[in-house]
């Protein structure tokens, strides 16, 4: 199922979904806000009936959708080495890893219905690349040690973004990534323990995680977003709870917990400025090339086009399903449940 | 089958589990399928990969009604004022055993 990405109008969101402005009086505004500014003061959640802020909806539609997308489009760097996996074992972990980003695509979409935002219409906002995906998954994955370092750096990347979210004010967003920070340790562990079984083997093998670490090691800093003085809505994300660190602090943690694991790995990150700092108590680092993140950004990374080339194709080779599945529902009406 | 038809064929279900025996059935969250047992399965799929139920409910969304959200609304009220409904309301001398 989760190849592809079901469909449906806005009829379908009744229950626990959004109908925010039923029966709300046009002046209660203001004692809607307050309550709203308190829940958030409170360190309580909002939940998704709840009256909000038309900003607030749409600034975690944005951030939920984003998120979810770039599950979506993360499956196919690494679903790239499937058929090429060096063992039965391997070939299942994969396997298994590439189905949890679809999960987590979903969970996420999930997530962002519960605010009113309709599932085919963030769909076609991804294959119409009028909302984005990160960066990080317009770079080619070369060789098996890619899939190894994706799930030490970019998972821990991912870990490092997100574990803070598990605590966002917008309670469906928060349980999703509870269950999908669970799911991401595995995936990071499963990278390290491949890494490491590589650098047991064959200088070649060693060679090939270097080069891996040396490609994506920039990249996975650049996934934090860009520095605090050029993140305009970080102080309002934060104040509205649905970010909890900056995008430097952020970037800091990652470099902090990763250098001794690479040390652990015996791989060197390519960065001649990286050294420990003990007047600040964290590693220092060199400047991450910010044109390049926004070059990517804008579309012209190694990957792009064939990322959403491949996105879109999945999505339309998939509409026969999609029109069975329905017709096959609309004549068997006792399975759901319409007569007595 | 023109897409418009599609879309508006899959329904949004609301997803419940029972983690173990002994527990009640929970909201894990919500995914959209043709018919309930495309949801069930669905529902396994994305919410069970790594054993968390025994039991799943689907639900499709349309037929769920809720209360309002607000938790202050006046819905909730009649239990507010009802302190005498909890055990910690009567005072016991501490001497009397088992209570």
């Amino acid at each position: 199922m989760l190849t592809m990405v079901p469909k449906t109008g806005p009829e379908g969101m009744v229950a626990m979904t959004a109908h925010p402005e039923d029966g709300l009086p046009e002046d209660g505004t203001g004692q809607l806000q307050a309550h709203f500014d308190e829940t958030i003061e409170r360190g309580r959640r909002i939940e998704p009936r709840d009256w909000m802020p038309d900003a607030y909806r749409s600034t975690v539609i944005r951030q939920i959708a984003q998120h979810a997308h770039s599950e979506i489009i993360g499956m196919q760097p690494e679903g790239n080495w499937i058929t090429r996996a060096p063992s039965l074992r391997r070939k299942a972990i994969l396997i298994a890893k590439v189905q949890d980003e679809a999960g987590h695509g979903m969970y996420l979409y999930s997530a962002a219905e519960t605010l009113g935002a309709d599932r085919a219409d963030l769909t076609d906002k991804l294959l119409n690349g009028r909302q984005k995906y990160s960066s990080i998954f317009n770079y080619p994955t070369l060789t098996y040690a890619d899939v190894g370092v994706i799930g030490w750096l970019v998972d821990g990347a991912a870990i490092c973004n997100q574990v803070p979210l598990c605590r966002s004010s917008y309670g469906p967003y928060a349980r999703a990534m509870v269950r999908i920070c669970k799911e991401e340790s595995f995936h990071q562990r499963q990278g390290f323990e491949l890494l490491l079984t590589m650098m047991r083997g064959s200088a070649a093998q060693r060679a090939m995680v270097q080069d891996a670490t040396n490609r994506f090691w920039w990249p996975s800093l650049m996934m934090f977003g860009p520095p605090d003085d050029q993140s305009p809505h970080t102080a309002q994300s934060m104040a509205w709870g649905i970010k909890r660190h900056t995008n430097d602090e952020l970037r800091q943690r990652f470099v902090d917990m990763t250098v001794p694991q690479a040390d652990k790995l015996g791989v060197t990150l390519p960065d001649p400025e990286l050294k420990w700092n003990a007047e600040r108590g964290h590693y220092d680092f060199g400047s991450v090339d910010w044109d390049e993140f926004m070059a990517v950004v804008k579309g012209n990374g190694p990957c792009n086009a064939q990322r959403m080339a491949r996105r879109r194709a999945a999505h339309e080779e998939g509409a026969w399903v999609r029109e069975a599945a329905a017709a096959y529902a609309a004549k068997h009406p006792l399975r759901r449940g319409e007569a007595a | 089958m023109a897409e418009d038809q599609v879309r508006s064929g899959w329904p949004l279900y609301e997803v419940f589990l029972r983690g173990k025996r002994g527990l009640n059935h929970v909201h894990v969250g919500s995914l959209h399928a043709a018919d309930p047992q495309m949801a069930l399965r669905h529902a396994r799929d994305l919410y069970t990969r790594r054993n968390e139920g025994v039991s799943i409910w689907v639900v499709a969304a349309a037929d769920i009604t809720a209360s309002s959200p607000d938790e202050k609304d006046p819905f909730f009220a009649p239990s507010g004022d009802k302190v005498y409904r909890h055990p910690t309301f009567y005072r016991i001398p501490a001497d009397v055993p088992h209570m």
